[in-house]
């Protein structure tokens, strides 16, 4: 193998500039890769992060049937304390759940005594719900960034339209369960820009005012949000969560509660799926250059050297050592394409991370640029350089190999 | 029984949708340790005959024997087996590997087609570089050596094996008259150090002297055999 591969790298030396060539397209092709999955990757993470870390969590628990009448905020499709606490059991026995933040969500009217308009609202326990999407405070852009009983943030837009200042008294009017109307006055202790755009009308008072607004006899919480501590383990703890909680049915032997990812739960997550899309084209695109290009340059290897074929098979190369011999130019020239494509993408990852380039997304502004490649992602696109490289090469070799010695050694 | 028999050998050629005749009905025998030359002029058959012994080609019809053999019966992948195990080839272009040294050369077959273990290899390629006086230029490339030295690599390379027959398709057509001689005696030299079986053939008739014996084809056919001894002016 040692030879076969020694012949073979020589055999590359012999036409540096074409070697050179070819390997520089597969090394172009590898930096593309790895920049354009670097750079995609961190702007996915970054916004999957503002939009999970401020506002919807990594996973979310209801009672079943809530997500479908989501729209409404229905009242009735409630978790009781029995279940809030056998979830809540659950949940400790996952080590990978960092925090988790109970939540009341009930639409209802905002009045600034002069005009009134409709506001949704989300009754959390503050500390609870600052772990659970610690980005929340950077969403307050006047005002205190806690919330205190009595207290409501109200979102940016509600706020300018309704012409409310921090520090302004206001009252929330909500449809009870069963179905009278109760109201309550709050101060403005902050105003909240919205994750996604101006749209957002998503405002927060404490769990216990939402309680008192909506004269529950006891806590009836509409949804638990997670946060986990590793976003890599979404998966793995959505599937503990699904095989702990589906085992709770209810008295007709359906389940009682209802798990979803944020994927489920944010129409971003089609905007993440465009991103793997675009990413799994550009993998494609890799392919087809790896593949074209080296077919050509062993389909040319193989005709310049077809005498020497001849040669070989005349004195009795067998015609399999032969195939490898062609096989391991190609191989050698995607291991070298690869290698040196890894190098040049790391280092340009490197320059894009110290260059501190930032972008705006919605209303974040500023949101730095931190493109990161793991490992195993380099490790993916190298392989399947080298993996293309090897087919490519096959058909080249194998006719190098299938050569009639004869008629290899009369080609001029 | 001979190292060669060739019993009725035909060989025929399809050039579109004529036929050619290359070889007609050849017969002959040729025995172990000899130093054999088949001439004629271009297109007489030399080179398909020596393509049918060198187990390059196979005969339209006919039965041909090598080291006890049939040869004609042999596929592709044994036949390529047969040649490595039994023969040695040199070429009218010296058709040594460009991207290998003079030494890598002539160890080639021992590594790709014998697999002789490192040790062996390096014994029987140093000896033959001092016999084609080549010890010198054993690390330099094919490019960097004259004609002349890069027949005696080739001629190296074919005893390297030390196969029974050694198979050489005009060696010295691409050389001038001085070394071409030079080539003849080594490679004579050489096969009465190996006993080696060597044929070569040729249309110089300036080196046709130095084979023992000569076979001289014409269209195809044996015309004449002569057994000079070798001892004809080379």
């Amino acid at each position: 193998m040692y030879n076969l591969l020694k012949i073979a790298i020589r055999n590359l030396l012999r036409y540096r500039r074409r070697t050179l060539l070819t390997a520089s397209l597969i090394m172009i092709g590898v930096v593309f890769v790895l920049v354009f999955m670097a750079v995609t990757g961190s702007v996915k993470s970054l916004l999957i992060g503002q939009i999970t870390d401020s506002m919807l969590g990594h996973l979310q628990i209801h009672k079943k049937g809530y997500v479908a009448s989501i729209d409404n905020l229905p009242l009735t499709i409630t978790l009781t304390p029995k279940a809030v606490q056998k979830i809540d059991k659950t949940i400790k026995e996952i080590p990978e759940i960092e925090a988790y933040s109970t939540r009341i969500k009930f639409g209802g009217l905002f009045s600034n005594f002069v005009e009134t308009t409709n506001i949704r609202l989300n009754g959390v326990v503050p500390e609870m719900e600052l772990k659970t999407v610690p980005l929340l405070p950077t969403r307050i852009i006047k005002g205190e960034k806690t919330l205190k009983k009595g207290d409501i943030l109200i979102p940016e837009l509600l706020a300018s339209g309704m012409k409310v200042k921090v520090g302004d008294t206001v009252v929330v009017i909500a449809t009870n369960k069963d179905g009278s109307v109760n109201g309550k006055q709050f101060m403005v202790s902050g105003i909240l820009e919205s994750v996604t755009g101006p749209g957002g009308r998503d405002g927060y008072i404490h769990i216990e005012d939402a309680v008192e607004v909506l004269r529950m006899e006891q806590m009836e919480i509409s949804e638990i949000v997670l946060r986990l501590k590793d976003f890599g383990t979404l998966q793995d703890v959505y599937e503990s969560l699904m095989g702990a909680l589906s085992q709770e049915k209810n008295e007709a032997g359906k389940p009682v509660f209802e798990v979803h990812t944020w994927e489920k739960l944010s129409p971003f997550y089609n905007i993440a799926r465009m991103i793997d899309i675009m990413t799994l084209f550009i993998k494609i695109m890799l392919i087809a250059m790896v593949l074209v290009s080296i077919m050509n340059v062993m389909i040319m290897a193989v005709y310049e050297r077809m005498r020497e074929i001849g040669t070989i098979s005349a004195i009795g190369t067998m015609p399999g050592k032969i195939l490898s011999m062609f096989v391991l130019e190609g191989l050698s020239l995607g291991i070298f394409g690869a290698l040196i494509g890894d190098a040049i993408g790391c280092i340009i990852i490197y320059i894009l991370n110290i260059s501190h380039i930032t972008f705006n997304f919605g209303r974040q502004t500023g949101l730095l640029l931190a493109p990161y490649i793991g490992v195993a992602d380099i490790l993916m696109v190298s392989v399947t350089v080298i993996v293309v490289s090897v087919a490519a090469s096959l058909q080249p070799a194998f006719k190098a190999s299938k050569m009639e010695p004869i008629e290899a050694l009369r080609h001029v | 029984m001979g190292l060669i028999t060739a019993q009725n050998i035909y060989k025929d050629y399809q050039v579109g949708e004529v036929s050619l005749r290359a070889l007609n009905d050849l017969n002959f025998e040729i025995e172990p340790a000899s130093f054999l030359s088949f001439v004629g002029p271009s297109g007489s058959g030399k080179t398909t005959l020596l393509n049918l012994i060198g187990c390059l080609d196979t005969p339209t019809d006919g039965t041909l024997t090598v080291a006890g053999t049939d040869v004609v019966s042999l596929d592709r992948k044994q036949r390529a087996a047969f040649r490595g195990r039994h023969m040695g080839f040199i070429f009218q272009d010296f058709n040594l590997i460009p991207v290998l040294t003079v030494y890598e050369n002539i160890e080639y077959p021992l590594i790709m087609v014998q697999n002789v273990p490192p040790e062996e290899r390096r014994r029987r390629v140093l000896s033959l570089l001092e016999s084609v006086e080549m010890t010198e230029q054993k690390d330099k490339y094919p490019d960097q050596i004259s004609g002349g030295q890069k027949q005696r690599v080739a001629v190296a390379r074919a005893l390297v094996t030390e196969p029974e027959l050694v198979l050489a398709d005009e060696p010295t057509a691409n050389l001038d008259s001085k070394t071409a001689y030079m080539i003849i005696e080594l490679m004579k030299e050489m096969q009465r150090k190996s006993g080696t079986t060597f044929i070569f053939s040729t249309h110089d008739q300036k080196i046709v002297g130095a084979a023992e014996i000569i076979y001289t084809l014409e269209d195809g056919m044996i015309v004449d055999r002569k057994d000079t001894g070798g001892n004809a002016h080379v």
